[in-house]
């Protein structure tokens, strides 16, 4: 057993995978593991959630047959009011629903887009599941937190930026990929993520390399929580790997079969 | 003979601004909810059957045949829930599909909810792809606009709820019963079957789930006939579907074609695997399908016959890795994955996953102890089928596979660093040492 929890040497290109950073051990023979993560800090009483928040909230619920089923996008729109999930917001989502707070707070700690700690203006999340991070995010990752200074979902102290290794955001034809505020930076480099995190903080507007441009955190959770903004049509339709095939088929003049023949099936038994 | 590429779901991808509903009309979208509609939903549920449309998402199994698992006679109400929670690692083809032709999966759901008599229809797409919400969000606005859902829909009396839901983060809601307890707010755990959905499902109701590719097939299918779907493919795998080449690929990429291409014919378009190097293992399927070498780049990619070389076609994602990557690497990232999205449900998932973790992390570091592998193999013995869902039993297959193919890696790892024998910047895409050096 002891031989199993000895500390490892960490790899060189700063290994993100899994949760390092709460893995450490503490005392002998003790991990800390994502189960021992804290709840919500019922400390923070402060809230600015209003009345219209709790009208959208009932908007919400009426969207369904059954009410509770608002619960996610209820838990989205409390975040990009109030930056993350709050005792307040919980105890919204609860009274709404006519659930407990226990019920709500075991819902918003399952899933891991709901955030417990502030959120700065962008989240960054750099793609670390295996294809990724061997095309490079581990390297993107690592040297974005050298950049930043901060480490796994930690902010910076002007609140711009959180930084978070990410799994797989089904982006993988555009490996390494980065998300910010969950909108794809795909075919990243070290520099590419620096430079952007850099833009992100001085202000300027960024555009994802195939979507809209990036809004604040809070704005894309309220999107999330299904009140749209203005930006779906911004972007291409679909962009590079996307369309290889697409463009090959068409170099080659191929195409489905037409449906006038084919009921001849001629390639019966092709294989 | 078939073409080898059939762009039918992606023949509008290069269209400008193709999400719009006028473009998506242009090019006769939503006839073919015109002529389902003209049928009997029975009829509907039918066509499809008989064009052979197996689920996209994985699994494999028949569409029609799931629809007309259906009661017909039960009282309660029936719903259409769509898969759009695409996070198996690999996957990547019902993203950029919602991105680009939103209506292509719109007039899917319609059809699909009118076959099973539906009058609720939930698209639950994963949370972090924010610009495909705004897509779909559009896309059924529209759709509402043009008479297309809603209330007495194009005027036959057919009413039609379509309802875009983000979920928050969670690779198990893409599995259907989880997905479900998340769409009635609940943490995302398996259910135990039976009941199966189409009995009990979402309220406890009979409810169909399918993903995104199988329910965007079936206005092509309307359209065109069972007929024409089933002339492409092969005996059994019918039609064409979308595979995603990533990875080590010199244009990687998303391609249709008929089922039964092969990774060869695939990598021939791509421009092969990147230059001044080789293939070494792949996926057919995703992380949870078992890992395939060169040597099976001539099995067609259909469901038969990669489930005759022990792996399964899954999503159709083809991860390509090639020979600078270390085995073990991969593995331990992928079981990491695994650990992270675990539900914590099934005791030999959680905390299978975690000692396997631990396991892979110290041989990565060349600190593998003398029955490592015997231990690991056990492990995955004990998770495999002992589990609620296929999470953990996927979590399996890339470590029993990895050591069947490549246990020479994992005898190395006893003593030596996976990053030693396999310089990790040498499998980046930013490489700047040559090629071999």
């Amino acid at each position: 057993m002891s031989d199993l929890i000895e500390p490892l040497p960490s790899s060189p290109n700063g290994h993100a995978g899994g949760d390092v950073a709460s893995e450490e051990l503490v005392g002998h023979g003790h991990f800390v593991t994502h189960f021992d993560e804290p709840s919500l800090d019922y400390g923070v009483t402060e809230t600015k959630i209003t009345e219209t928040t709790l009208e959208e909230m009932r908007s919400i619920a009426a969207r369904y047959p059954q009410a509770r089923s608002a619960l996610l996008p209820m838990l989205h729109l409390v975040q990009s009011i109030e930056g993350r999930v709050t005792p307040a917001g919980i105890e919204a989502c609860a009274e709404i629903l006519g659930l407990t707070a226990a019920d709500v707070s075991g819902v918003a700690t399952f899933y891991t887009m709901y955030k417990r700690r502030p959120v700065g203006e962008y989240h960054v999340g750099v793609c670390t599941t295996a294809l990724c991070a061997i095309m490079g995010g581990d390297e993107v990752y690592a040297k974005l937190q050298d950049h930043l200074g901060i480490g796994n979902d930690e902010t910076t102290a002007d609140g711009k930026i959180t930084l978070e290794h990410v799994e797989c955001n089904a982006a993988c034809d555009f490996a390494p990929v980065i998300m910010v505020n969950w909108e794809f930076f795909d075919n990243t480099t070290p520099e590419k993520a620096i430079e952007l995190v850099d833009q992100l903080r001085a202000g300027v507007e960024v555009q994802s390399t195939r979507g809209a441009r990036v809004c604040t955190w809070k704005e894309a959770e309220r999107v999330l929580a299904g009140f749209p903004d203005e930006r779906a049509d911004e972007g291409p339709t679909a962009a590079g790997p996307s369309l290889l095939g697409l463009r090959i088929a068409s170099e080659h003049g191929w195409r489905a079969p037409d449906p006038e023949h084919a009921t001849d099936r001629p390639d019966e038994g092709d294989r | 003979m078939t073409d080898p590429l059939t762009p039918v779901l992606t023949a509008n991808w290069a269209d400008e601004r193709a999400w719009k509903l006028s473009n998506y009309e242009r090019r006769g979208g939503y006839d073919a909810l015109r002529s389902a509609l003209q049928m009997d939903p029975a009829e509907v549920v039918t066509l499809v059957k008989d064009s052979g449309l197996r689920g996209r998402g994985g699994a494999g199994f028949p569409t029609g045949m799931k629809w007309s698992f259906i009661p017909q006679d039960n009282p309660k109400p029936k719903y259409l829930v769509v898969n759009a929670d695409e996070s198996e690692p690999g996957t990547c083809k019902d993203i950029p599909l919602m991105m680009a032709s939103p209506h292509t999966l719109v007039e899917g759901v319609i059809i699909s909810a009118y076959a099973i008599r539906a009058n609720h229809a939930f698209i639950y797409v994963r949370g972090e792809v924010l610009h495909v919400v705004r897509r779909l969000q559009q896309a059924v606005r529209e759709a509402y606009s043009a008479g297309y859902a809603g209330h007495n829909i194009l005027g036959t009396g057919y009413d039609l709820e379509v309802i875009v839901h983000a979920g928050a983060g969670a690779y198990i809601c893409g599995e259907e019963t989880a997905l479900l307890d998340s769409l009635e707010g609940r943490r995302g755990q398996p259910r135990l079957r039976p009941p199966f959905p189409a009995i009990a499902g979402l309220y406890a109701s009979p409810t169909v789930i399918n993903n995104v590719e199988s329910i965007s097939s079936v206005p092509s299918i309307v359209a065109n006939g069972a007929d024409w779907f089933s002339s492409m493919g092969t005996e059994k795998s019918k039609g064409m579907t979308i595979y995603s080449l990533s990875g080590h690929v010199a244009n990687p990429g998303q391609f249709e074609a008929p089922l039964g291409i092969t990774l060869r014919q695939l990598l021939d378009l791509a421009g092969g695997i990147r230059e001044g190097h080789q293939l070494k293992f792949w996926t057919p399927g995703g992380s949870s399908t078992p890992m395939l070498t060169d040597a099976h780049l001539d099995v067609p990619l259909d469901y038969e016959a990669i489930a005759s070389v022990k792996s399964m076609l899954g999503t159709k994602a083809l991860q390509c890795f090639d020979e600078t990557t270390s085995v073990v690497r991969t593995v331990l990232r992928w079981t990491e994955f695994y650990k992270h999205e675990s539900c914590g449900k099934c005791t030999p998932c959680r905390e299978g996953t975690w000692w396997l973790v631990q396991i892979l992390k110290r041989m990565e570091a060349g600190r593998g102890q003398h029955g490592d592998i015997e231990k690991l193999l056990d492990l995955c013995d004990n998770i495999l089928g002992r589990s609620f869902c296929a999470l953990g039993d996927g979590a399996t297959s890339p470590i029993t596979s990895a050591i069947q193919y490549f246990r020479d890696e994992f005898e190395a790892a006893m003593h030596t660093p996976a990053w030693e024998m396999f310089p990790y910047e040498r499998s980046t895409i930013f490489v700047r040492e040559p090629a071999g050096a």
